[in-house]
């Protein structure tokens, strides 16, 4: 401002002026001000709360990009609210538990651990694969324990899953006699484009843990039933990556409608878990998972 | 007496369909006349004068040795020139680009005007069509009507066609009016035609077609030097069966608009300017939903819009002609198709085949003709020109990347060629040999067709951005002698080709097609060598008897001696043709040898030899100062079964066919 003032000053405009060009600068440079502060980075763009879980002392409002939770692979994100003070906790160590209670047994989902997101102040992440839907008798909990420097606790609510038009996720005895579950991350929203591809592979330890699998060979092959099961070109097999123990590959979708993503998996001495190749004779694999758009 | 000197020179001139070539045309410029009676005057319409009115300018062009057309049904043939076609050609309609909307080669732009807006098709061959645009077979331009200002009055025609196969009508009208300043000239055409049926009464279900096309022209002579015209053709076509492919069409659509400045005797060295703006828009539609059995339903339509300048000043120095031509478009040609599943419940399959491409051409075209004697002349040219492809939509440049993930949407090219040319002239023998180089850009489906399926080869085809530009290398001679009673003219057209764009099977792809055998990409070869041709003969024994005859041999090898598709066997036409009193009378033959160099390695069955016998006769009856005009014939009389080279698929032509045309022309003029 001062340079502006003594650059003014130089070229002599009268004062009348200079008072008047000041205070339009001011103000532009407030009403600029005003602007920032609304648009004060938004903690939760792009997503959609799903419900609000909370106990005596905690409360926490958990988001999904859609608004709800389906079969197959859901990106979570939550903020954590200390009900004493009504602040959000920014240093919160958070575990969590999903439970889908059958009639007759229970068991839980492959799930990432839940990780604070880069660059929000907030917010925390973490991704569940539900294998299968609720219902009114057998219904999907999620219990959260919560560890901040004030409070340790748990918050448990139950929560809806929808079944998802397509097949995301799959679950299948391996050849090894172990059961597996393999799950589509993206593309979640497919286009005509060669699509970033991105699965994830876990195995059933107990009923309770599903670890992910992380030294498997996932082969897949996209084919178009509905059109003579034509394959595309220029597909990239996935490879694993160990920061997020997915598997990333690409797809290429030569057009809209419904693609069948055949697979063949195959453990870590190269032998067949599950799956077989795409021949004339062979129109699909027995694992499979779905894209439509 | 007059007359009768008209009419013979008129028959002359039409026969020149079936001689090819007439020495005046030594020169590697080929005229196939339509409107002869545009020399003189144009007191008729003039396509009612021709063997066989009211034919489609698909069979005009068809009757030419140097022109031949792909059939892929009754309608919309498209024309080759020198073994090329459309996209080694420049085709266009009184210099105007237009492209079809298409991407199987439905609707070449020959289908959207028709007999009664066209006065002339003037056929370039090789470089010397290099100043319609970058070629290399050469140009094929479809002539409007001209206009001069002359003070007639009203004149206007009827005509009524009848053809016994397949059934077809066609019925035309046309009225004009003109004065010193200004005239009018409206026309009509309509045509409408069933199944047809090949030799052997056999009939082709999916032949038929209905279309009509209208045209209305303006023009007014602003002063001694300046005219302006103003024309417009709306041309309609529906329900047209392609019996050779897996599809029919349910609607071929264009609007052609233009408007013309000419500008005369500027300076002594400036004889002519003329330039035009032009706009035209076509739309495209597939159907399948007529045919009996189809694996899965499926929409394809195509839109193509072309706007362009063209601006052309012929002058000429002491013994130096020079023409200078300049010629820019921008052309936006978008494709889509759209598959329906059996299971209803799942979404439909949408892709770009053509990913709306825009095309932008800027190009000059200079060339000089410098007579030092009047027995020798040389030409000499040369063209520049900057082409831009731009690839619009998001949508289509994301599907691109599935086969070329670092293409960028747009590529810009820079086209060049130069020919020259020396005639020797001398008593009755001319001697002409010409050398030239051309390039040209890939096509839009060349370089960016996605999933094109082909039913020459069934493969699917994907284009290639990356091509280079085909070059050309091209010589002709050609020889004529004339006299009196005997003409005769040889011509050789030999063309090596540089990175030949065509399809080359890639393995690596699986057709998307249900039953393709699997998927070309378009690649260049390193080289094709393409040599054409033709030898003919007239023999004038009486005033009132012609015969001709009319030979041609071509052949096409690429660099590993295999051969070409769609090169012309030997074949021939001879005719005669007897005048008396108002009556003439032609019986032609015409006919191939088997093709016995068909190129099976690129997918092409080989056709057997065969001749037909074609018979036609008119009378013309003037009433008053009016004129009635009679024209019967029997196409293939002894209704063989056969298809040419040119058969898609080797789909079978026509088989006997009666026709005939009644024609009543009014004008004014003789009334006085």
């Amino acid at each position: 401002m001062y340079y502006l003032y003594y650059f003014l000053i130089q070229i002599k405009l009268p004062m009348k002026k200079i008072i008047f060009i000041a205070i339009a600068m001011c103000s532009i440079i407030l009403i600029s001000c005003k602007k920032e502060t609304a648009q004060q980075p938004d903690e939760l763009a792009g997503l959609t709360l799903l419900q609000k879980m909370a106990n005596d002392t905690t409360e926490i409002e958990v988001y999904t990009r859609s608004g709800t939770l389906t079969v197959g692979y859901n990106d979570i994100f939550f903020r954590v609210k200390n009900k004493l003070n009504d602040e959000f906790v920014s240093n919160a160590v958070l575990d969590w538990m999903p439970i889908m209670h059958m009639t007759m047994m229970s068991h839980a989902a492959p799930k990432s651990p839940i990780t604070k997101v880069a660059g929000k102040e907030f917010l925390y992440k973490g991704f569940i694969v539900f294998q299968m839907p609720g219902n009114d008798m057998e219904k999907w909990t999620l219990s959260i324990d919560v560890q901040t420097p004030s409070i340790t606790t748990a918050v448990l609510d139950t929560f809806a899953v929808a079944n998802s038009t397509q097949k995301r996720v799959t679950s299948f005895t391996g050849s090894d006699s172990k059961k597996y579950i393999l799950a589509l991350v993206s593309p979640e929203n497919p286009a005509v484009a060669t699509n970033d591809l991105t699965l994830g592979l876990f195995v059933k330890e107990t009923s309770m843990s599903y670890p992910a699998v992380t030294d498997a060979t996932i082969l897949f092959d996209p084919r178009m039933p509905d059109m003579g099961n034509h394959t595309s070109p220029n597909n990239v097999q996935p490879i694993i990556n160990t920061t997020d123990n997915l598997y990333h590959g690409k797809v290429s979708l030569s057009m809209t409608g419904y693609w069948k993503l055949n697979f063949i998996v195959k453990n870590a001495s190269d032998v067949v878990l599950k799956g077989e190749e795409i021949s004339p004779s062979v129109e699909s694999s027995s694992l499979y998972l779905e894209l439509e758009f | 007496m007059k007359n009768k000197i008209l009419f013979l020179l008129i028959l002359s001139v039409i026969s020149g369909n079936i001689m090819a070539q007439d020495t005046t045309n030594i020169d590697s410029i080929l005229s196939v006349k339509l409107d002869e009676v545009a020399i003189i005057s144009k007191p008729l319409i003039n396509y009612t004068k021709q063997n066989k009115p009211l034919s489609s300018i698909d069979e005009y062009l068809d009757k030419s040795m140097n022109v031949s057309l792909v059939r892929r049904g009754s309608y919309a043939w498209e024309p080759m020139l020198n073994n090329m076609s459309s996209e080694r050609l420049q085709l266009t309609i009184d210099v105007m680009h237009i492209f079809g909307a298409c991407t199987d080669k439905m609707d070449p732009i020959t289908s959207y005007v028709d007999v009664s807006n066209l006065s002339d098709v003037k056929v370039s061959s090789g470089q010397e069509g290099a100043s319609y645009g970058p070629t290399i077979g050469g140009a094929i331009d479809l002539i409007k009507k001209k206009h001069d200002y002359c003070h007639i009055g009203w004149l206007g025609s009827v005509n009524f066609g009848y053809e016994s196969n397949s059934n077809l009508f066609t019925a035309a009208t046309r009225v004009k009016y003109s004065n010193a300043k200004f005239f009018v000239d409206a026309d009509f055409i309509f045509r409408d035609a069933d199944n047809y049926k090949a030799g052997k009464r056999t009939l082709i279900p999916f032949s038929q077609f209905q279309k009509y096309n209208t045209s209305l022209s303006i023009g007014v002579k602003i002063n001694n030097k300046n005219t302006l015209t103003g024309s417009f053709t709306f041309d309609n076509a529906v329900n047209i069966g392609y019996p050779a492919l897996p599809m029919d069409v349910a609607l071929a659509r264009a609007y052609i608009a233009s408007v013309q400045h000419s500008a005369s005797y500027i300076n002594s060295f400036i004889d002519e300017w003329t330039t035009r703006v032009y706009f035209n828009t076509i739309t495209h539609i597939m159907d399948d939903t007529k045919r009996p059995i189809v694996p899965i339903h499926m929409d394809m339509p195509g839109w193509s819009t072309t706007s362009g300048l063209y601006s052309k000043i012929n002058g000429a120095h002491k013994r130096q002609k020079m023409a200078l031509t300049l010629n820019a478009y921008w052309n936006k040609s978008k494709a889509e198709m759209t598959m329906y599943p059996n299971d209803t419940s799942r979404k439909s399959m949408f892709m770009y085949t053509w990913p709306d491409v825009h095309t932008i051409y800027a190009g000059v075209n200079l060339a000089n003709n410098f007579s030092w004697k009047p027995m020798h002349t040389i030409k000499y040219g040369a063209s520049i020109g900057f082409h831009r492809n731009f690839v619009a939509s998001e949508f289509g440049l994301n599907s691109m990347h599935i086969f070329y993930p670092t293409m960028s949407a747009g590529k810009n090219r820079i086209i060049v060629g130069f020919q020259t040319a020396y005639t020797f002239a001398k008593n009755n023998w001319e001697y002409s040999i010409a050398m030239a180089y051309g390039e040209r850009a890939p096509s839009i489906s060349e370089a960016y067709g996605f999933y094109l399926f082909n039913s020459f080869d069934a493969y699917d085809y994907i284009g290639n951005p990356y091509l280079k530009n085909e070059k050309s290398i091209e010589l002709h001679t050609a020889l004529a002698y004339k006299m009196k009673k005997i003409k005769w003219n040889f011509g050789l057209n030999y063309f090596h080709i540089l990175d030949y764009i065509i399809g080359i099977p890639n393995t690596n792809y699986i057709a998307m097609t249900l039953n393709a055998n699997g998927v070309k990409e378009y690649q260049a070869l390193e080289s094709v060598n393409i040599v054409s041709t033709e030898c003919g003969m007239e023999y004038r024994p009486h005033p009132s008897v012609k015969t001709r005859v009319a030979l041609s041999y071509n052949f096409g090898r690429d660099f590993n001696k295999q051969n070409m598709p769609l090169v012309r066997p030997f074949s021939f036409k001879a005719g005669l043709t007897y005048n008396i009193k108002g009556l003439e009378m032609e019986m032609n033959v015409e006919g191939a040898s088997k093709q016995y160099a068909h190129s099976a390695f690129y997918g092409e069955k080989a056709k057997p030899a065969y001749a037909i016998v074609n018979f036609a006769a008119g009378y013309s009856i003037p009433i008053k100062a009016h004129q009635l005009h009679f024209r019967v014939g029997i196409e293939n009389m002894a209704d063989t079964y056969y298809s040419t080279y040119a058969d898609w698929n080797n789909i079978p032509r026509k088989g006997r066919n009666f026709y005939l045309n009644i024609s009543y022309t009014f004008d004014n003029r003789m009334m006085e």
